[in-house]
């Protein structure tokens, strides 16, 4: 195999310091082309940042890159560029702003005699790029109005835009639905028919087995193994990732559901343009249940949760908690009657990240530490190191900004706002996305528990082994309905099947 | 590059982060210092109690605009309502209300302060309604609030000074003078209005759910609205209390000169905005403290005194003003650069 996939560029003692920290330990990588190098391995582990060190965003410590026997320094990433490195980013660097043809020619416009953009020429590979990527998205389609889905084939296009002979793909499908990862991986294997040399990094352990020819596992800054995929389990990757099996977040025991805490019934959400995003849902929960909400994206999952979180003031149809209508119509009200969201993008709607930890746990539930219009302070810090504690959100401290937290643990805090209104039901939009398996462990472990103590739990979620996992009833929704109801321990192809009712599926999205 | 000198490094910008949080107390000391050396008389009683009076002047705005600015907005209206209110003071003094039946109401000087309070509050509700409800942007709200305040001010006298605003005894309205002039226990009562408003807007910012959700919706208005923070109100309080403050300094200028001009509390939002950056607040929204604005204000005031004092040409004062404002900038956004460096040293040293 090895003369197959010649080795494009190698890393030799690759050491990345930053203040206070050693990222990366002398590390030894080698990347073939023609072939799928994945790199797997906890948050923190140092994969994005050596992922940095070879597209040029940051500069190594120590060490050497070389690429076909001559020594390499990337300055910034236009070197890399020049080198014919291209990255898609975890973090989705778009400008929402401008159109998706825009933003895939960003820093490299077409350009006639180098000053006026051709904005025709722009357009049509734009429109070519989104044919193979086979997404119906019109090049000059606003970006903001996107999914987060949609979103991230914009960025990976922009990657391929590029015609890069090393692309680093870092979690391109943490919010790709199904069909869509199908696309990413035929594209992949177009690209290394070409000879292009792909690095993929995911916390999708059957994703990374079913793509990858190459795996290298880092720890803490040190490779732990590093081999060829044949012959590559979970298991295997698992050990080497945390030095322990331990992915396990099933049920414990079958649980008793008490009475049903929460209803929805005809929710209905108009779409601009015509249609319905949410298409009269009805849906119930019980005390004690966790009801997983599957669906390709734009299926209206996130919508619906919006629709019960009081974000669509044009949103019809009726709910009930505890068997009592919900009349309030604004997001305190809602919280007020028990209602919790945990938001699908934390950046943007789950944190305020130059708060300080605790300002963000207790952000929801300051009426709790009031008196009159006095806060207590020191009650405040007790309630937020109780759920610190809780939920083993590791802090430094709890005054430090919230983005100094890694993505689980900023997941956790999140959970911890939600958890501090004393919620009945707890809405949770993707909770596992972005955050490395040992937290999303926690995150399951967690709402197990809370489960048990009789709170009833809607989730949705894009990662089908999760939701089987997982969930004690399975709600799938396609096109804005609910389109099939299954007890746990059904069948996965039943549940996919139920994904896409039709043939129509991509041409309504088309619409 | 083993793990001590990284430490040794982690101390260094902890220091170094401390002084740099310190820095407009320094500056106040800095500046303080400076004329207390070089100005003659600088430190004499009468003087002090001068520039104080001055520096409270700004600080009220300031104290006003610090909250519009932490929640992500500004205010430019607010020189303009010091107009319209000293304005407004001085007719009431002057004229009572005439409801055209041939009489008029007069009013004491607590009802003349309570009317101009209203009339200030109800500048800032207008620009927190154009703002919430009608989602115009802060920036041009308040510019068009400027023009129209500005506008209703000249009109009230057609652009004539109100004289002679001694007050009437028989209306009891004759203590006017004293807001502005008056002394409490040795202290003159503006200052103690200001120490007043400082503490309950401090009190509000740290101690109240109404101020976490000041800064909650600067740091990420939609972030805030998914928790349940009414981002509207909290908008509109911040905009209310901004005039108010503003109907403040116009009621205390109209009583210090026992006269009002139409003119009067223009550039005054400029000082005010200078006041609360130098204060390390930020003009994106989420940072701020009313302690620091208040020693803003102060360092503002003393550099322009100060320099009156010694001679220094108006022109080179404008030149020194603005070099102060944009140093303090580019040292705010060193210390947030080095805050978040810190912070993720912490969080790195806790092992993961």
């Amino acid at each position: 195999m090895t003369e197959a996939h010649p080795i494009g560029l190698s890393i030799r003692g690759g050491v990345k310091v930053y203040p206070g920290t050693r990222a990366l330990k002398g590390v030894d990588f080698d990347l073939r082309m023609g072939a799928v190098n994945v790199l797997v391995g906890e948050n923190g582990a140092g994969k994005s940042t050596l992922m940095k060190l070879i597209a040029g965003v940051e500069e190594m410590t120590e060490g050497v890159i070389t690429m076909n026997g001559r020594e390499m320094h990337f300055r910034d990433k236009a070197d890399a560029v020049a080198a014919g490195i291209g990255i898609v980013f975890q973090e989705l660097n778009l400008f929402p702003n401008l159109s998706v043809a825009e933003n895939i020619f960003i820093g490299h416009e077409r350009t006639r005699a180098g000053i006026d953009i051709d904005t025709e020429t722009q357009r049509e590979e734009a429109r070519k790029l989104m044919e193979r990527l086979e997404q119906p998205i019109a090049p000059d389609t606003i970006l903001g109005t996107l999914r987060i889905g949609q979103q991230q084939i914009v960025e990976i296009a922009k990657a391929l835009a590029l015609k890069a002979k090393i692309l680093i793909l870092d979690e391109p499908t943490s919010a790709l639905s199904a069909a869509e990862v199908e696309v990413l991986f035929r594209v992949i294997d177009e690209l290394k028919a070409q000879g292009v040399g792909i690095v993929y990094i995911s916390h999708r352990l059957e994703e990374l087995i079913r793509v990858g020819d190459y795996i290298t596992v880092l720890r803490d800054g040190t490779i732990t193994g590093a081999r060829s995929m044949e012959g590559v389990d979970i298991p295997w990757i698992v050990q080497a990732m945390i030095g322990s099996s331990s992915k396990e977040y099933g049920r414990t025991e079958v649980t008793e559901f008490g009475p049903e805490i929460f209803r929805a019934e005809e929710i209905t959400l108009p779409r601009i343009g015509g249609g319905f995003t949410v298409d009269h849902v009805s849906l119930s929960i019980r005390a004690g249940e966790i009801v997983g909400l599957y669906g390709l994206m734009g299926a209206g999952r996130s919508e619906f949760l919006e629709c019960v979180m009081a974000q669509h003031p044009h949103s019809t149809g009726k709910f009930w908690v505890e068997g009592k209508p919900l009349v309030e119509r604004d997001v305190p009200g809602r919280i007020a009657r028990g209602i919790a969201l945990i938001p699908e993008d934390r950046k943007r709607d789950g944190l305020i990240q130059i708060m300080a930890i605790r300002e963000n746990l207790t952000l929801s539930s300051l009426p709790v530490f009031t008196k009159l219009f006095h806060l207590d302070l020191k009650k405040e810090a007790q309630t937020a190191r109780d759920f610190i504690k809780r939920l083993t959100i590791k802090v430094a401290s709890p005054e430090n900004p919230v983005s100094s937290l890694s993505g689980g643990n900023q997941q956790k805090v999140v959970i911890g706002k939600a958890l501090m209104t004393g919620p009945k039901v707890l809405l949770m939009d993707e909770p596992s996305r972005g955050i490395d398996i040992g937290a999303k462990a926690e995150v399951f472990r967690t709402m197990r528990r809370l489960a048990a103590e009789g709170l009833g739990i809607l989730f949705v979620t894009s990662d089908l082994d999760e939701v089987l996992a997982l969930s004690d009833r399975i709600i799938v929704m396609a096109q804005g309905r609910v389109t099939g109801e299954f007890p746990s321990g059904t069948d996965a192809a039943q549940v996919i099947s139920a994904t896409t009712p039709n043939a129509q599926v991509s041409k309504e999205a088309a619409e | 590059m083993t793990a001590v000198p990284a430490t040794k490094d982690a101390q260094g910008s902890s220091i170094l982060l401390t002084f740099l949080q310190a820095r407009t107390y320094v500056a106040l000391l800095l500046v303080f210092g400076y004329f207390a050396i070089m100005a003659p008389n600088f430190l004499s009683l009468a003087n002090t109690v001068i520039v104080a009076k001055h520096a409270a002047l700004t600080a009220f705005l300031a104290i006003g605009m610090t909250f519009v600015i932490i929640t992500g907005g500004i205010d430019l209206s607010v020189g303009s309502t010091v107009g319209l209110t000293a304005m407004v003071s001085g007719w009431l003094i002057l004229h009572g209300i005439d409801p055209g039946l041939g009489w008029s109401i007069q009013f004491n000087t607590v009802e003349i302060a309570l009317l101009v309070m209203c009339v200030g509050i109800f500048v800032g509700w207008i620009n927190g309604i154009l703002i919430t409800k009608l989602n115009v942007a802060p920036f041009i709200a308040t510019l068009g609030t400027l023009y129209i305040a500005r506008g209703a001010a000249l009109l009230s006298s057609g652009g004539r000074t109100f004289p002679n605003l001694a007050g009437n005894a028989e209306y009891g309205s004759d203590t006017f003078p004293l807001i502005g002039a008056g002394t409490f226990l040795g202290l003159p009562v503006l200052i103690w209005m200001l120490i007043v408003v400082g503490l309950i807007a401090a009190y509000i910012a740290k101690r109240t759910p109404l101020g976490r959700h000041i800064y909650a919706v600067g740091g990420n208005e939609r972030g805030a609205a998914l928790s349940g923070v009414k981002v509207d109100r909290v908008k509109l309080f911040v905009y209310m209390f901004s005039g108010f403050c503003a109907a403040l300094v116009g009621l205390i200028i109209a009583s210090q000169l026992q006269a009002a001009h139409p003119a009067t509390g223009e550039t005054f939002e400029l000082n005010a905005i200078a006041a609360a950056v130098l204060g390390g607040t930020s003009l994106s929204g989420g940072r701020g403290k009313i302690s620091g604005t208040i020693v803003g204000a102060f360092v503002i005031s003393i550099l322009a005194d100060g320099l009156v004092m010694m001679g220094v040409s108006s022109f080179w004062q404008t030149v020194i003003k603005g070099l102060v404002i944009v140093a303090a900038v580019v040292i705010d956004q060193a210390q947030s650069k080095l805050q978040a460096r810190v912070a993720l040293q912490q969080e790195a040293a806790t092992g993961r």
